[in-house]
């Protein structure tokens, strides 16, 4: 047997369930590597010693029919978990503990698996390399100094870092695909309505969703069909059937459609991931499947869309954090002083940016001339997709312009930041699944991603598709230890 | 177009954020730059387009109207940074 935290869910799952390894063996290998990752700084809130004890309560009366048996697993810190503090990567949730469970936490303990602990991100999960957080940058566990990526860099560094076997994010523009593709590690995006948003905190409703982050596209599967439910207590949660995603896996993609679109090719585009999309193209024909070239000729808009529609929410829903109810208060000399403060004092920069966008956009006089504009190309946006979907199964893309970049080289300008999401938020405005599998390397060894996006709730499909490339691509990743003395 | 001081101190004011001089310059270059990259949206004929407002097309479940969590004024008021046992506290606004 190899090394417990080298081990695939998969894996993990089946050495329990034969009882070749305890719960608490497992959690031990885990939490004694994530005591040894601390420069990672992946973790926010760390649940080792109950983690301990809940395993070996596990073990004393295993339940093997569960689909995660005493699994550890960390989670992304934007997730409420009752009694454990939830911060969402910022100072005005320093001190928030909250009193509920979110809905997809609630369904992974339901099925057995056992908190580790609270993985940083971007602060309210806004920004694409995890240096947002008041808790400080994440590191990759790729190379020293690089960015995981974000908005989930904490839970796709713990993941290529096996300080956790799988673990859960969030992605409202990309910040489950782009990490995942930065760390080669997998990671889906869910259809909008299949994980419940009920306990997550929320950055842009109509985007948000949670997803899982995995070592490979089985263990992503198994996730899925956990924390996917219908639940009345999110409005948006939709009721239609899931399948079992992991039990209906298959390679057998032959004879479907997969697009390949033009818009895609960008300017500036290094070559590299031209070449692996060229790769990817070749992979899924080996397969049995037919590419069909399509035209998304409004995917040059979705970034701008993006950056209206998100902000216009974040600002609605950031109105809550005012020093009254929970959280970071600042002393002021009344009311209106205090609320002023407290928002100043506990938000970063980049959430207040986003958040006086939102504002303008929103505000008499210029609601019309952008958020309106913006929900019209959205529409445009959508209709590229439903049109697309007419002829193929499935679109096939890079799941970023470029690998991963040096912790400080896009912190000055903003809109470089924001090119990073440009293949990863037309599928968020689109309500659309979409999953990253890491595909190669570029020439500096650092990993490159595919993105395979679907029809809505056709999940099932491209989590096939990711199964098949998969297995052809054979990607290793190259983890070093570096952080580890 | 471009966002002046006078619209940054507007914005901020509506957002409830309090931003010094320093602050505000570098916001005003920032969200410059950003509606810059906005503007682009204004090449798209837009006129006969209809809003995407709710990207899930399903109607709504309605359900019974019923108190689900009673008695639960303790866990609310938990998390408030200063509070009297029985409500939130803010700073005096009649004098």
């Amino acid at each position: 047997m190899s090394e417990i935290t080298k081990q695939s869910l998969t894996e993990l799952v089946e050495n329990i369930k034969n009882k070749k390894l305890s719960s608490t063996d497992v959690t031990k290998a885990f939490i004694d590597r994530s005591e040894k990752s601390e420069e990672l700084n992946a973790y926010i809130t760390n649940d080792f010693t109950s983690a301990l004890e809940k395993a070996k309560k596990f073990d004393q009366k295993p339940n093997l029919d569960s689909k995660l048996p005493g699994i550890p697993m960390a989670v992304k810190d934007l997730f409420c978990t009752k009694d454990i503090k939830t911060t969402a990567g910022s100072k005005i949730l320093n001190n928030f503990v909250p009193t509920y469970e979110s809905t997809v936490t609630e369904n992974i303990w339901n099925e057995g698996a056992i908190l580790l602990g609270k993985l940083n991100c971007d602060e309210f999960a806004m920004g694409s390399s995890n240096e947002t957080s008041f808790f400080g940058n994440v590191q990759s566990p790729i190379d020293r100094n690089l960015v995981p990526g974000g908005s989930s860099g904490g839970s796709a560094s713990a993941v290529a870092g096996q300080l956790t076997p799988i673990t859960i994010g969030t992605d409202t523009g990309g910040s489950i695909r782009q990490p995942a593709s930065f760390t080669g590690i997998v990671g889906l995006k869910p259809t909008y309505g299949s994980c419940s948003r009920y306990g997550i905190v929320a950055f842009a409703s109509s985007l948000d969703q949670a997803g899982p982050m995995a070592q490979n596209v089985k263990d992503c599967a198994l996730l899925h069909e956990v924390i996917s439910s219908y639940d009345p207590k999110d409005s948006t949660s939709i009721d239609f059937k899931r399948n079992h995603y992991s039990k209906e896996l298959t390679n057998n993609i032959k004879g479907k459609k997969i697009g390949i679109p033009k818009e895609y090719r960008v300017d500036g585009m290094p070559k590299e991931i031209e070449d692996l999309w060229q790769k990817g193209i070749q992979y899924v024909k080996d397969c049995g499947a037919e590419t069909i070239d399509i035209s998304l000729p409004n995917t040059s808009y979705a970034l701008p869309t993006y950056y209206i529609v998100a902000p216009a929410e974040a600002s609605s829903n950031l109105a809550r954090y005012d020093g009254v109810k929970y959280g970071f208060r600042a002393k002021g000399e009344n009311l209106i002083d205090m609320y002023e403060k407290t928002r100043s004092e506990g938000f970063g920069a980049e959430v207040q940016r986003r958040i006086m966008i939102g504002t303008y956009v929103l505000s008499s006089g210029y609601y019309d001339a952008y958020y309106l504009k913006a929900q019209k190309v959205r529409k445009l946006i959508k209709n590229d997709f439903d049109e697309a979907y007419k002829k193929v199964d499935a679109i096939l893309t890079p799941s970023t312009p470029s690998s991963a970049f040096k912790i400080g080289e896009k912190t000055n300008d903003p809109v470089s930041m924001y090119l990073n999401d440009i293949f990863t938020v037309p599928v968020n405005l689109a309500g659309l699944p979409g999953i990253s599998i890491p595909a190669g390397h570029d020439s500096k060894g650092y990993p490159l991603g595919l993105q395979i996006i679907g029809k809505a709730f056709d999940e099932q499909n491209i989590l096939n598709i990711a199964y098949a490339m998969e297995e052809k691509i054979n990607f290793k990743n190259k983890i070093t230890d570096w952080w580890i003395k | 177009m471009s966002i002046d001081l006078k619209t940054i101190k507007h914005i901020s004011k509506l957002s409830r954020i309090s931003v010094d001089e320093q602050r505000a310059k570098k916001l005003a270059g920032d969200l410059n730059s950003i509606f810059d990259f906005i503007e682009k949206l204004n090449e798209l004929k837009t006129d006969n387009v209809e809003p995407l407002t709710s990207i899930a097309e399903t109607t709504l479940k309605l359900r019974s109207d019923e108190v689900k969590s009673k008695n639960i004024r303790e866990q609310i008021i938990k998390n408030s940074p200063q509070d009297n046992e029985d409500y939130f506290v803010v700073p005096k606004v009649i004098e």
